[in-house]
């Protein structure tokens, strides 16, 4: 098996609060092949999105990395000096926020926002730059271009903010994108058309794609793999198509089974979506044992005590509960 | 830009116009007037007869409404009326004043803007660090200092004790004599400016869009730059505007303590001495000199943000 493109190893991060540090995310591992799309799940709060700013080197106080290791394309960066994780930055990972409402500058023209990727990865002029930012707005489907590089943020709509965001990111054609809830904040017509440009340009560019999201579906339907996080941990990972199929862990079996299914109502009457009782623990509140046994239909004594290790699955799968196998 | 212009010079008029109705309603009030007061000294008793004709004479004995609506439309044509106490027309006796206290005004301003941006700024980027801690510090001082007290300091030890610049007066209206009343009027906008752009700066910084330029691989020399300077102005100059049209009439205290020719101890002048004119022309004029700051402010805001258009 050749190198993976991204090597998540045990990540730990860490909180500072009050004088105390709590881990924020511990355990965390995974591996993205080139061209790879690779899905991140889990509800707010669960750690996905700082585990992606890590992977960025983006954390700031209260958040640092707490241990572990991050490997791009075999060159550890977890603790990169910041010149060196600069030059990584935009050009070899790159990455969508959620709000593209308040992710542009608002004073300054989005043509500006693409060239700077230009003029900084690539020692271009900012004419130059601002030619192939159009071009770049062209890429991300945005209508007439050449009239919309010199637009102000608040004169697109969330939508087309958002394939700026998408043309920023693959500006300097990244091996890595990461797409932190990139569709959250859009409206559900838009959100297809922006996974369906992400998953097309990463495609024909082989850029692999780092897809975080709360929508199971969603991420299932983009991504080959699979990892589902909760409460900081990774508690399930497997192929896309296996995780419907055969979901291992409680949690996991509990987000397909709120999903709602097209036909149901048709085949079985109007029901109530079933739902995960309770609510997400707070950092400073996780319990022992297994983060999930509070919510957990299945728990046991020994979940309320012991965590649970790692328990391989088919095709590089892993599942982490003592009531699996 | 012809439009903002337009629309803003607009505002002014119904503005002024309720600023002289107010002054004068005020002044019409008060007990005393400038005639009662040239007796009141007790040494020279007047004739009452002349008294009656000067009253006469410079129309007091009007009726109110009447000699309002004189007043404006004096105003209307550019005559802002005679002094009582000089004679002159006070349009005369404002236009020497005017200069010098403009210069005072952009001086202090100059200072605070330079020292409190600079301060507030390099507070920012460091935050709790040593200098964020000393500029804090100094702010807080600065906004509780009192002028009159400040001013008075300054001369003890510039002029008095290091004898390096001269106490009080305009002299030949050069910088030396500009810079301790610029220093004393300077310093309350001086901390404002520096706790603002601090905490606009600290804003900026954490916003969304600044960590999308981090993402990019920018160094956080350029971020601030290309990012996170302009942002922090449209925050600092709605307060310099603020601070810049009020200092006209704060330096009322600084000009009388520094003997400073400007509109300010002129005013204070007349009111003591009940030169009604005078007083309602200076009040005019720091009225105008806001109204001004405001129009410049909003011009501004629309140079530098895009997201703003009057329409």
């Amino acid at each position: 098996m050749t190198t993976p493109l991204l090597r998540v190893d045990n990540l730990r991060i860490a909180l500072a609060s009050d004088g105390i540090t709590y881990n924020a995310v511990e355990n965390v591992s995974f591996e993205i092949g080139r061209g790879e799309a690779f899905g991140l799940v889990g509800e707010s709060g669960c750690g996905k999105s700082i585990t992606a700013l890590a992977v960025m080197g983006l954390l700031r106080r209260p958040l640092s990395l707490g241990g572990g290791r991050i490997v791009l394309d075999g060159q550890e960066i977890q603790d990169a000096p910041a010149a060196e994780m600069r030059r990584l930055r935009g050009k070899r990972i790159a990455m969508i926020f959620q709000e593209p409402m308040t992710a542009l500058n608002p004073l300054s023209p989005v043509g500006k926002q693409i060239a700077e990727m230009f003029v900084l990865h690539q020692g271009a002029n900012w004419n130059e730059a601002m030619d192939r930012a159009e071009e770049a707005l062209r890429q991300v489907r945005v209508p007439s271009p050449e009239r919309r590089i010199r637009d102000y943020p608040h004169q697109l709509s969330g939508g087309m903010r958002q394939r700026v965001m998408i043309a920023i990111a693959l500006a300097c054609g990244p091996d890595l994108l990461v797409a932190d809830e990139p569709t959250t904040a859009l409206d559900v017509t838009v959100q297809a058309e922006i996974i369906d440009l992400i998953a097309e340009l990463c495609a024909a560019k082989g850029t692999a794609v780092l897809m975080i999201s709360h929508d199971l579906g969603l991420v299932a339907n983009m991504c080959k793999r699979v990892a589902v996080m909760y409460a900081g941990r990774i508690v399930e990972s497997q192929v896309a198509d296996a995780i419907f199929a055969t979901p291992s862990h409680p949690y996991t079996q509990g987000l397909i089974d709120s999903l709602p299914r097209l036909g149901e109502r048709a085949r079985r009457g109007r029901q109530r979506l079933t739902e995960i009782a309770g609510v997400v623990p707070s950092i400073q509140a996780y319990p022992a044992g297994c983060r999930f046994n509070p919510r957990c239909p299945a728990v046991t004594d020994i979940c309320r005590t012991n965590v649970p290790e790692a328990t391989s699955l088919p095709a590089d799968g892993l599942v982490r509960c003592h009531h699996h196998g | 830009m012809l439009i903002v212009l337009g629309r803003r010079l607009a505002n002014v008029i119904p503005t002024l116009l309720a600023v002289v109705a107010l002054v004068f309603l005020l002044f019409s009030v008060l007990p005393g007037s400038f005639i009662s007061g040239m007796n009141e000294d007790g040494r020279s008793a007047m004739d009452p007869a002349v008294m009656e004709r000067m009253r006469k004479e410079m129309g007091l004995d009007d009726p109110l409404l009447e000699r309002f609506a004189k007043y404006v439309v004096n105003i209307a044509v550019g005559d802002l009326g005679t002094s009582f106490r000089t004679r002159e027309p006070v349009t005369k006796m404002l236009s020497g004043r005017i200069w010098p206290s403009l210069k005072l005004v952009m001086a202090a301003m100059t200072f605070a803007i330079l020292v409190g941006v600079t301060l507030g700024f390099l507070a920012a980027l460091k935050p709790g660090g040593l200098l964020d801690t000393a500029a804090m510090v100094g702010a807080i001082s600065g906004l509780s200092l009192s002028q009159f007290w400040f001013g008075l300091m300054l001369m003890y030890l510039f002029a008095l004790k290091l004898q390096w610049l001269p106490s009080f007066g305009y002299g030949d209206g050069g910088l030396r004599n500009l810079i301790l009343p610029a220093i004393a009027l300077g310093v309350g906008p001086m901390a404002l400016l520096a706790r603002t752009t601090r905490a606009a700066v600290l804003d900026v910084l954490n916003a969304d869009f600044v960590r999308t330029a981090r993402s990019k691989g920018m160094s956080e020399r350029r971020v601030v730059e290309w990012h996170v300077l302009r942002n922090a102005l449209v925050l600092v100059i709605t307060i310099v505007g603020l601070q810049f049209g009020s200092l006209m009439g704060q330096a009322v205290v600084v000009e009388k303590l520094f003997a400073w020719p400007g509109v300010g101890s002129l005013m204070v002048d007349s009111v003591f001495q009940r030169d009604m004119p005078t007083v309602q022309g200076c009040i005019l004029m720091i009225v105008l000199f806001f109204l001004a700051i405001n129009t410049l402010v909003d011009i501004a805001y629309v140079v530098i943000d895009p997201r703003i258009r009057y329409r």
